[in-house]
C-alpha cells in the first residue's frame, strides 16, 4: 500500500515539477512560434508565385519603366535564393538576411504599382486589375502573418526570458526568437521631406 | 549648423515618437457583437436594418454560415483592412467547428467598404470574387447614396456564393459534446483529478476512516470542481463520484500494493469526467444572436471605395 502510495505521489510530483518549470510550455510555445512563422512563409512564397504574372503582364506594356520592372525582378531572385528552414527562427543573422531580401521585395512592388498609374492601357488592363487585387489581398494576409508570429514570439520570449523558466530554456536550450524589424527604422522615423519643385 | 542639424533631428524624433504613441493608443476599439446588422453611422432606418438582419438569419438557418454587416464613421487611424481584420477576429464569426463568416464593413465617411472573409470561405469567397462584388454591386449603389441597397445587394451575392461551398449542415443543438469542448484547461484539470482522487482519498481514509473521509474526499473535489467550473450540477456529480469511488476503493481493503490502482484509475476517470464537463457548462450560448466563435480572418477579402 504504501510503496504504491509513494509512487504515485512521486509520479503525480514530477508531472507537478515539469508543468511547474515550464517544459510543457515551452513544447508547446515553440510548436506554435514553429507554425505562425510557416504561415509567414506561406504568405511570402504566395507573393513571391504572384511576381512572374505581374512581371509578364507589365512587359506587355512597351513603354514600361524598364528600371522599376527590374528592381522587382532582381528582388524576387533574391528573396527566393534564401534558403529558410525552421533554424533560421534561431539564427538572428539569417532570420535578418531574409527579412531585408523580402522587405526589398514588398518595396520594389509598391513601386512598380505606384508607377503602372501613369499606364492607362495597364490600368484598364482587366487582367493586371485583378492581379493587384490579389497582390493587395497578399499583402494583407501577410501583414497578419507577421502580426500572429509577433503575439507568439512575444509570448514564448516571455516565457525563455522570466525567471525560472529561462533555467528550464537554458537547459534544454531554448533561445529567445527574434522578433520583427523593419530594416530602414531610422529612415521611416523621420518625417520624409516632400518636395514639389520636381 | 551641427546644432540646427541635431536639433532638427530631435524635433523630428520627438515627432515621429508623438504619431506613434498617438497612432498605438488611438486605435478604436472594438463593440461588442450585438447584432447581425451593426450600423453606429445612423445610415440605415430601423425597417432596412430588421429586413437585412432577417435575411442574414434566414441566411445562417438554412446554411449555417455568419455574415455581419458593420457600418460605422470612420476607422482613422487604421485602414479599413486592418480595422476590419481586428474586429472579425475579436468576434470570431463563425461556426465554431467549421469558422465560415464574413464581415461586411463600410466606413461611411472614409467612403471605404471591404469585405473581410474568414479562412474557411477564402475558397468560397476568393479576393477576386469579393473585389467584384464591390465593384459590382456595392460601390455603384453606394455612389448614388443608396446605401441600404448596396450593402443588401452585396450581402445577397455573398451568401449566394457562401451557398455554392459544401459545408457542414447547420444543425438545430449545439454540438459542443462535452469531449469536444475539453480545452486545455479541462484536460489540465481531468489529469490532475486523475491523480488527486486516488492519493487524496487513501490519505482521507487513512486519516478519518472510511465513511467520513468518503465524505471528506468527495466535499473536496466537489469544491475544487465547483471552483473550477463554476457550475453547481458539475461540481456535484464530481463530488458524488469522488465519493463512491472512495467508499468503493476502501470497501475492497485490497492486500498492500495491489487492488486500488485498477480502482483508482477508474474513479479518477470518473471525477475527472465531471472536471470535464467545465467548458460545456459554460459555452451554452444565450438568446438572440451570438458569434459562433469559431472565425478565424487571415486577411483574406478586398477593399474598395466609392
Amino acid at each position: 500500500m504504501k510503496r504504491w502510495l509513494i509512487r504515485l505521489a512521486a509520479l503525480f510530483s514530477l508531472t507537478a515539477v515539469l508543468t511547474g518549470c515550464g517544459y510543457n510550455d515551452f513544447q508547446r510555445l515553440d510548436e506554435q512560434t514553429k507554425s505562425a512563422w510557416s504561415e509567414v512563409l506561406n504568405q511570402y512564397q504566395r507573393r513571391a508565385d504572384l511576381v512572374p504574372n505581374i512581371v509578364a503582364t507589365v512587359k506587355g506594356e512597351a513603354a514600361f519603366e524598364q528600371d522599376t520592372l527590374t528592381k522587382v525582378i532582381e528582388a524576387r531572385a533574391k528573396a527566393t535564393s534564401i534558403q529558410v528552414t525552421p533554424e533560421t527562427l534561431n539564427n538572428p543573422e539569417a532570420f535578418k538576411k531574409f527579412q531585408a531580401a523580402q522587405g526589398e521585395l514588398g518595396s520594389a512592388l509598391s513601386r512598380l504599382m505606384a508607377v503602372s498609374e501613369a499606364y492607362p492601357n495597364l490600368k484598364a488592363n482587366q487582367g493586371f486589375s485583378d492581379l493587384r487585387v490579389q497582390l493587395e489581398g497578399t499583402e494583407n494576409r501577410i501583414t497578419v502573418a507577421r502580426n500572429r508570429y509577433i503575439q507568439t514570439i512575444q509570448e514564448y520570449n516571455v516565457l525563455a526570458r522570466s525567471f525560472p523558466t529561462n533555467l528550464t530554456g537554458m537547459i534544454f536550450s531554448y533561445q529567445p526568437k527574434p522578433g520583427f524589424t523593419v530594416a530602414n527604422e531610422a529612415q521611416i522615423s523621420t518625417p520624409p521631406t516632400v518636395d514639389f519643385k520636381k | 549648423m551641427t546644432h540646427f542639424a541635431a536639433l532638427r533631428w530631435l524635433l523630428a524624433a520627438g515627432l515621429a515618437l508623438l504619431t506613434w504613441g498617438a497612432g498605438a493608443q488611438g486605435v478604436l476599439p472594438v463593440p461588442p457583437l450585438t447584432a447581425r446588422v451593426i450600423d453606429t453611422s445612423g445610415t440605415l432606418d430601423a425597417t432596412q436594418q430588421q429586413s437585412l438582419e432577417a435575411k442574414l438569419a434566414a441566411f445562417e438557418a438554412t446554411k449555417g454560415s455568419q455574415v455581419v454587416v458593420y457600418l460605422l464613421p470612420t476607422t482613422q487611424p487604421e485602414d479599413i483592412a486592418s480595422f476590419a481584420n481586428r474586429v472579425a477576429n475579436e468576434w470570431k464569426i463563425g461556426r465554431r467547428a467549421v469558422g465560415d463568416g464574413v464581415l461586411l464593413i463600410v466606413a461611411k465617411n472614409d467612403r471605404k467598404v471591404r469585405i473581410e472573409v474568414a479562412k474557411t470561405l477564402e475558397g468560397a469567397i476568393p479576393d477576386l470574387a469579393a473585389k467584384r462584388i464591390i465593384d459590382e454591386a456595392i460601390t455603384p449603389r453606394f455612389k448614388q447614396g443608396d446605401f441600404a441597397g448596396g450593402v443588401d445587394a452585396g450581402v445577397t451575392r455573398i451568401t449566394g456564393l457562401i451557398s455554392g461551398e459544401a459545408l457542414p449542415e447547420p444543425s438545430q443543438t449545439s454540438p459542443t459534446g462535452p469531449l469536444e469542448v475539453l480545452n486545455i484547461q479541462g484536460g489540465d484539470f481531468l489529469i490532475f483529478l486523475l491523480f488527486a482522487v486516488p492519493i487524496a482519498s487513501t490519505i482521507a481514509r487513512g486519516v478519518f476512516g472510511r465513511k467520513l473521509g468518503a465524505i471528506v474526499t468527495g466535499g473536496g473535489v466537489g469544491a475544487l470542481a465547483m471552483v473550477a467550473t463554476a457550475s453547481l450540477l458539475i461540481s456535484g456529480v464530481a463530488g458524488i463520484v469522488a465519493l463512491i469511488f472512495t467508499l468503493v476503493a476502501g470497501s475492497f481493503t485490497p492486500p498492500p500494493g495491489r487492488g486500488p490502482r485498477g480502482g483508482g484509475g477508474l474513479g479518477g476517470w470518473g471525477g475527472g469526467t465531471g472536471g470535464g464537463w467545465s467548458g460545456g457548462g459554460r459555452s451554452g450560448g444565450g438568446g438572440g444572436f451570438s458569434s459562433g466563435g469559431g472565425g478565424d480572418f487571415g486577411g483574406g477579402g478586398a477593399s474598395g471605395s466609392w
